[in-house]
């Protein structure tokens, strides 16, 4: 029998550390491999429905042509792009002021909370397809018109998860504060906000997307186009003129932009959050 | 040279029949008198519903009495008290040294001025180089040595604790428990403990004041004369156990007489 000394001591594997191994290799690889090989799949899929059965392109475009449009037009749909990604973005950066601002008023003062809290909830409520005619009757800038769209249904879950981020500070620490005499400000500033970091967070996600859902919603309902159209108005447009391929192509976009938001936001969160909030922390085991 | 007793020292806080009630009809605590004097451990021991938690918060001004006063002898300066909670409620996001900065940033001080002073109080509770550590990364005991630290680093003249060590294991609740006297020797400071462990209470305290449940209310103040300061061996000692069972049969009767 061999001693086990330091140094030459044989790794003691068991069955248990052995299938722990092979689960953690598999999930490394396969969860950047498998919706790769699974969206290739459904593309290739795609492509032979259309191939095999003939279907003409003004009914069901191929990839391949879906892909050719994207290339032929990219100079159109590169400037619907960025219109569409300029105004989610600026609601979205509206949507963070005046959600968090709102989120601070409503902690500070019951009074106010008490008041504004179901005026937030209605315009949350009400479908954004449902106001927007009327915005655009009042407000005679196409831009300004998308942006309230845009920031009307991005605000309210920054303003719902800040708030309750907010109040969620431990009860204890809050006694601690004020034993040290801290005041408001310090309050606000040193626990609620560090508190409510999280929560904050897990709102803009969803206000990310919900900002480019408003952005082409809202240009739908405007529905005139000319220049300074986003990728809305394209895919309007290239219906009345049947080029499918087109839509295609201005769909695809709009999902890429999603995804790209959702990704950036979701890697902001981490960089945040990953020295010590329980979320973005691994487990050893 | 034998330590002051305990009716010379100078007087700190004075709690004259104290009592509150919960909305309009629940007694949590009925006429308390209590003279907290400077260098005292006072225990407060006795079963849950006793008041003994609401005792510490009426003394620590988080909450005020319905009926009676609570009276500081010396000015009460901000940073004159220190609380430990049962938990050890840090800040999750701040590291160990920004948790200790704390009570001294809400009063305005810059972490370069203080550092010294934090590293000093994490010396003293045995936690030094671990100023850049995330609570995350301590142990239920190191987590509440972050929570002492940060209740003394004021110096503060009275601290209060409520079961700070309830939640720990038996052998990292000694060796705070020792840790804990030798700080209060170091320090010179005073101490007001809620507990509901007889062996905690008679180890740590030069006076136990035993309560009992519904009302709320003191039943009797016991003093453990054992001298400072206490070990290992005290915690072993026939002394010891005599005096945990007076401590142990005062408690019954507070809890006969509320059965």
């Amino acid at each position: 029998m061999t001693s086990l000394t330091e140094g030459s001591a044989p790794e003691l594997v068991d069955v248990e550390e052995r299938s722990r191994r092979r689960r953690l290799a598999f999930e490394k690889w396969g969860k950047w491999v498998l919706p790769v090989l699974v969206i290739g799949l459904g593309i290739l899929a795609w492509h032979l429905v259309v191939t095999l059965n003939g279907i003409p392109h003004y009914i069901l475009p191929g990839p391949v042509l879906v892909f050719e449009t994207l290339v032929k037009d990219w100079a159109l749909l590169l400037d619907a792009l960025l219109i569409t990604l300029q105004i989610t973005l600026m609601a979205l950066a509206i949507a963070v002021i005046g959600g968090v601002g709102l989120a601070v008023l409503f902690t500070q003062s019951r009074l106010v909370e008490m008041s504004f809290y179901p005026y937030a909830v209605i315009l949350q409520v009400t479908p954004i397809v449902s106001i927007a005619p009327l915005i655009f009757i009042y407000v005679d800038n196409k831009m300004a018109g998308l942006l309230i769209c845009a920031w009307i249904v991005a605000f309210f879950p920054v303003l719902s998860n800040t708030t309750l981020g907010l109040n969620s500070a431990d009860h204890n620490l809050r006694d601690l504060f004020r034993i040290y005499g801290a005041t408001r400000w310090q309050r606000l500033r040193y626990l609620q906000l560090p508190s409510a970091l999280p929560y904050f967070l897990g709102g803009l996600r969803i206000a990310g997307g919900l900002a480019l859902i408003g952005s082409v919603v809202a240009e739908y309902v405007a529905g005139t186009g000319g220049v300074g159209s986003g990728l809305a108005f394209t895919i309007l447009e290239a219906s009345y003129r049947l080029n499918i391929p087109r839509m295609f192509a201005a769909l695809l976009l709009i999902a890429a932009t999603g995804v790209v938001i959702y990704a950036g936001l979701s890697f902001l969160s981490y960089m945040l959050l990953h020295k010590w909030h329980e979320s973005a922390i691994r487990r050893e085991v | 040279m034998t330590p002051p007793t305990t009716g010379q020292r100078p007087e700190l806080m004075s709690v004259n029949r104290v009592g509150k009630v919960f909305g309009g009809a629940t007694v949590a605590l009925q006429d308390m008198s209590l003279t907290v004097r400077q260098g005292d451990f006072i225990s407060l021991l006795g079963p849950s519903g006793c008041g003994k938690s609401t005792a510490l918060r009426l003394m620590s001004g988080l909450s005020l009495p319905t009926s009676g006063a609570i009276r500081w002898a010396v000015p009460q300066e901000p940073g004159a008290l220190g609380v430990v909670f049962q938990e050890p409620t840090l800040m999750p996001w701040a590291t160990v040294e920004q948790n200790v900065w704390l009570p001294m940033r809400l009063r305005g001080a810059s972490l370069s001025s203080v550092r010294g002073e934090i590293s000093e109080t994490l010396r003293l509770v045995g936690l030094d180089g671990f100023q850049r550590a995330y609570p995350r990364e301590l142990s239920g005991g190191m987590k509440m040595r972050v929570s002492i630290a940060r209740a003394l680093v004021t110096r503060p003249k009275l601290i209060l604790m409520d079961e700070p060590f309830a939640a720990l294991d038996e052998i990292t609740r000694f060796k705070l428990n020792n840790d804990l006297l030798t700080l209060q020797a170091e320090l010179g400071c005073t101490v007001v403990f809620v507990t509901h462990s007889v062996f905690e209470s008679v180890f740590l305290s030069d006076r136990i004041v035993v309560m009992a449940a519904r009302p709320g209310r003191v039943l009797r103040e016991l003093a453990v004369d054992a001298p400072y300061p206490r070990d290992e061996s005290f915690r072993t000692s026939a002394e010891y156990a005599a005096l945990c069972r007076e401590a142990s049969a005062a408690l019954h009767d507070a809890m006969g007489e509320a059965a």
